[in-house]
């Protein structure tokens, strides 16, 4: 998530729903997401809502965080009732940061039971934790095994030192696969999380990444170019001169070296970024912001999604626990999305799917748009035939512009 | 002595005698504008609490620019030896382009004031106008000004004038039209020295129109000097080049608000008013005459203003095409030498053909349309107008390379001119490199002073104007000035070069060149555009060709990565917004064939690096 809001019309203090956003909920799946905005040290690549102080005053130091996003959930509660939303069991949970296991266990675990209490669980549902490889124990991982975590999601980032240095992760390469053995004792799924086209990283530094990753026998990996963003500490080292800059064309290698090296060791690509192993190893939570599910987003600068409408918390922690503190939505901002919206929206994530986008859900400019992206390699033909818009290995890496054909001018 | 006119002499009866018709020549810079403020303080023409800087230059585009681009005419009264005069200063245009109006203000005179700053020299336009003055028999008094700035060199321009003009350096006057010194003297001498005007008051009338100018309120309003007879109010007139005729609606002298007066005598100078509401109607060096009594023969030297460089000019945003047409429509009532017809460019859209009489000319006009009627404009690359004969010996006129013929011709024409630059003698050798690289033959080459030389060359209008009068500047640092008039044509080499983009030809960037510079522009615009467009889906070859034939090549390679890396609940937003915004964007392509091409990259394409200010001179 990253950390500037976006500009939007102002929240109510009573964080209440237009009365269409329970329109046809009870077709939507309903998730929650909890943010957790705190790290050990910030990353120079970093631009996620997240602090490295212990004590920010207030419901917002790491001691009384928990008590502020109880407090929301008991507010989302309250919220989505009142807007005419019927009762839904989660279907997935996701706790993001920042580093959630930086909090003790045991808060994440009282965070994740007050969820299950207010909504109750769907009966598979998925419960999944971000965690860094050096902020996990076995005894931390059992304890979130027994409150109802399902899966966990190592930041392991690359096995080459040189590059982990560049990105200033403090964790030591041999921690990770100590970790997976560990949350594999602990029943867990799980999955990695890697960054390619790190400045100084070769072809070779990322097969080495992707091979040691394989090796550990993940479920589930994610493999992210690094994305630079304005005001980061690694963006002024590019500017001056520090570091070489990142370079598209190499991306595009190490992402096809990805799906390569993925594919040969039995993982199947379900999104852009994401390989799984199996399908039911795939990551439903994000499914779901793909598939326009409803979402609540809890902590500060999370975003929430329900019916259509959109909103994000303050960013501080400090003014997010002092609303909830006072009984009111700590929401800084909300859209509400138009159809027009909505289907850039679904256009834009759904094409980045295996399973693509239903040919008949596209306005006629949409579908005539079709042809010339499969005369350029960019949709598959089969799939096209078949009536969804399947992006190619080509078009993968050039979705933003096959969104943009599809969309009318 | 009391300098200020008691009673100023009433027009229309007003004795030849005690006129004085004078103009100033002077280089842009120079100080004209602020010498005439000077004497219309000094006259009383103009209240202390109306003055303002410039007060002579009307458009706000010339106080800003320093440059006057339209003339105009102020009686001023002034006493020597308790005789009150009328003085006539008639303003002239102070640079290159519009050489024949020059001629025109000068020929309404006796005598002119040649006035150079004295921290400078005479500059290149400021002597070949001074020799269009002296051609004209006019009387010269040399004035240097500034004469109060630290880096005056009086003594050695003074030198310098008194050897251009033939005289003693001790004749030549030394003001300052800052502080005013000196500009009493000066006035003493226009009465002194200048000849009064002479004609036949009882001839049919006869006055040269020297200007004229398009007024919202009034309409055309003409400046005229009387040579022969009286132009009266009411009267009808006729202009002797079209036999139009009008009725005088009215007739006065500028002082320097218009004033109506009974009329205008011999050797007067004033305005007139018809009502025609197009300067075209009443047309810079037509001779006027009275319908009843016409003259027999014009005064002569009426000359057609003829455009001669040629640029496209298109709005950015293809909505604007009609504030374009409107605008241009609205312009040339106020300028007989723009010319304009529609054009469509496959990649630029809806536009127009303009003519212009110079570089400065195309730049002060699309200036102007920019900010008057708040449009965002590109203009192609100028043009000259070529003569192509087909081998069939039909002949036809190109403006534009899009127009140019495929195969089959016999001959190429193209325009040539007269190029007189100033520089200080230790640039001579670059000045010629220049020069020879610009296909120039030189005419030949005179000292002005010890480390001053005047050079003459003939040079196609071509080679000169795109970007000659920039590399000229740096390559003197910045003291060499040019000035140039049409020359003929003469026959070349002359080959159209073609880009194309993925093999579709882009007929904004196609330029007629010498045979032996095609390679070197298609080398360049290639180059200039494998790095202003951006990556597309698929390669992108960018050909320069003559005909069928590939004369240079680059290409701009795909882009293989286009896809944000991550997109979860928080990134959604931001990135439909961003979506947007590149739809945005899109909408300000230009697209060729499948390639988008930004606008940016045409205007970047089109313009020479250092193309903003080259026209100011």
């Amino acid at each position: 998530m990253p950390s500037a809001l976006p500009l939007g019309l102002p929240a109510p203090d009573d964080g209440l729903l237009p009365p269409d956003a329970a329109d046809g909920a009870d077709g939507r799946d309903f998730c929650l997401y909890v943010h957790i905005p705190f790290c050990a040290v910030r990353c120079g690549y970093c631009d996620f809502n997240t602090y490295t102080a212990t004590e920010l005053g207030g419901g917002a130091s790491q001691d009384a965080y928990a008590g502020s996003v109880l407090a929301e959930i008991g507010l989302g509660a309250r919220v989505l009732e009142s807007s005419g939303l019927p009762a839904r069991p989660l279907s997935t949970v996701f706790f993001g940061g920042g580093t959630p296991t930086l909090l003790p266990a045991e808060d994440l675990a009282s965070i994740l039971r007050a969820a299950r209490s207010t909504w109750g669980f769907a009966p598979d549902a998925e419960v999944t934790t971000e965690a860094n490889p050096d902020s996990v124990t076995p005894e931390s991982l059992r304890i979130l095994r027994d409150a109802g975590f399902t899966r966990v999601s190592f930041g392991m980032q690359s096995a080459v030192p040189h590059v982990l240095a560049v990105l200033d992760r403090t964790h030591a390469p041999e921690r990770v696969p100590q970790a997976v053995q560990w949350a594999r004792d602990a029943g867990l799924n799980v999955s990695l999380d890697l960054i390619y086209g790190t400045p100084g990283e070769s072809l070779e530094d990322w097969r080495t990444t992707l091979a040691t990753a394989l090796s550990y026998g993940p479920d589930h990996i994610s493999a992210y170019a690094l994305i630079i963003e304005d005001g980061t500490r690694l963006a002024s080292r590019i500017r001056r001169g520090q570091v070489p800059p990142i370079d598209d064309d190499d991306h595009a290698d190490k992402y096809a070296l990805a799906e390569e090296m993925l594919t040969a060791d039995g993982l199947h690509w379900y999104e852009v970024s994401n390989w799984a192993r199996t399908p039911a190893d795939a990551c439903r939570h994000n499914l779901a912001y793909w598939r326009g599910s409803d979402w609540w987003g809890a902590g500060p600068g999370a975003h929430s999604h329900v019916g259509g409408t959109r909103w994000w918390n303050v960013k501080h922690p400090r003014p997010y626990a002092d609303a909830l503190g006072a009984g009111r939505s700590p929401a800084a901002g909300r859209e509400i999305l138009s159809a027009g919206d909505r289907y850039v929206e679904d256009v834009m994530l759904r094409v980045r799917l295996r399973e693509g986008l239903p040919t008949q859900s596209l306005t006629s400019t949409g579908r005539r748009a079709v042809a010339g992206l499969i005369a350029d390699g960019l949709v598959d033909p089969a799939a096209a035939f078949a009536g969804r818009v399947v992006l190619t290995l080509h078009g993968r890496l050039l979705a933003d512009a096959v969104v943009r054909r599809l969309l009318p001018d | 002595m009391s300098p200020m006119a008691r009673t100023a002499p009433v027009p229309a009866a007003t004795d030849p005698a005690i006129i004085r018709n004078f103009c100033i020549i002077a280089h842009i810079d120079h100080g004209k504008s602020t010498l005439a403020d000077r004497m219309l303080q000094l006259t009383g023409a103009v209240e202390q609490r109306d003055m303002k800087a410039q007060y002579l230059d009307r458009m706000d585009i010339e106080r800003e620019r320093g440059i006057t681009i339209k003339s105009q005419a102020v009686r001023l009264p002034w006493e020597v030896d308790g005789t009150a005069y009328a003085l006539n200063m008639i303003d002239t245009p102070g640079h290159v382009d519009f050489t024949y109006e020059v001629s025109r203000s000068l020929a309404a005179c006796e005598g002119a004031i040649l006035l150079v700053d004295a921290a400078q020299g005479i500059e290149a336009q400021t002597l070949a106008n001074l020799y269009l003055a002296m051609e004209n028999n006019l009387t010269i008094i040399p004035v240097l000004n500034k004469i109060d700035l630290p880096a005056a060199q009086p003594e050695k321009y003074a030198a310098e004038l008194a050897s251009l003009i033939g005289g003693e350096p001790e004749d030549v006057l030394k003001v300052s039209g800052k502080t005013g010194m000196g500009v009493e003297a000066l006035m003493d001498k226009i009465v002194r020295d200048l000849p009064a005007p002479t004609g036949n008051p009882d001839a049919p009338a006869r006055a040269m129109i020297f200007d004229s100018v398009y007024d919202t309120y009034r309409g055309v309003v003409t400046y005229v000097r009387v040579v022969d007879g009286k132009l009266s109010p009411r009267e009808r007139i006729q202009m002797m080049s079209t036999r139009a005729s009008h009725e005088l609606l009215e007739i006065g002298v500028s002082s320097p608000e218009p004033k109506p007066s009974k009329g205008l005598g011999v050797g007067e100078v004033g305005y007139l008013i018809t009502g025609v509401k197009d300067v075209r109607q009443s047309k810079v060096g037509d001779t006027v005459t009275n319908l009843a009594k016409p003259a027999a023969e014009s005064l002569g030297g009426y000359q057609d203003p003829k455009p001669m460089v040629f640029s496209g000019l298109y709005p950015l945003d293809g909505t604007d095409y009609p504030v374009l047409r409107d605008a241009l429509a609205k312009f040339t009532l106020n300028d007989a030498a723009l010319v304009y017809e529609p054009e469509t460019s496959a990649a630029l859209g809806f536009g127009f053909r303009v003519g212009f009489l110079g570089l400065l000319h195309l730049e002060i006009t699309r200036e102007r349309l920019e900010r008057e009627y708040n449009l965002d404009l590109i203009s192609t690359a100028p043009n000259v107008e070529y003569e192509v004969t087909l081998e069939d010996r039909r002949t036809l006129k190109v403006t534009n390379p899009s127009e140019y013929p495929v195969g089959k011709i016999a001959e190429v024409r193209e325009p040539m001119v007269s190029a007189t630059i100033l520089a200080p003698s230790e640039f001579v050798g670059a000045i010629m490199e220049l020069c020879q690289q610009r296909r120039g033959v030189l005419g030949g080459m005179d000292y002005l002073s010890e480390d001053r030389v005047e050079i003459r060359y003939r040079l196609p209008l071509a080679e000169i104007v795109f970007d000659f009068f920039d590399l000229l500047k740096s390559k003197t640092r910045g003291y060499g000035s040019l000035d140039w008039k049409a020359d003929g044509d003469q026959v070349s080499d002359l080959v159209k070069v073609d880009i194309l983009l993925q093999g579709e030809q882009v007929d904004a960037f196609s330029a007629i060149t010498h045979r032996e510079k095609a390679y070197a522009y298609g080398v360049m615009m290639t180059g200039k555009l494998r790095e202003l467009i951006p990556r597309q889906q698929f390669e992108v070859p960018i050909q320069a060709a003559i005909g069928a034939r590939i004369i240079a090549r680059e290409s701009i390679r795909a882009i293989r990565k286009d896809v944000l890396a991550k997109c979860y609940g928080g990134d959604i937003t931001r990135k439909r917004k961003l979506l947007e915004k590149q739809k945005e964007g899109k909408k300000r392509m230009k697209m060729v064939g499948r390639v988008e091409v930004p606008q940016e990259a045409f205007i970047a394409a089109l313009s020479s690096d250092e193309s903003k200010d080259k026209a100011k001179k």
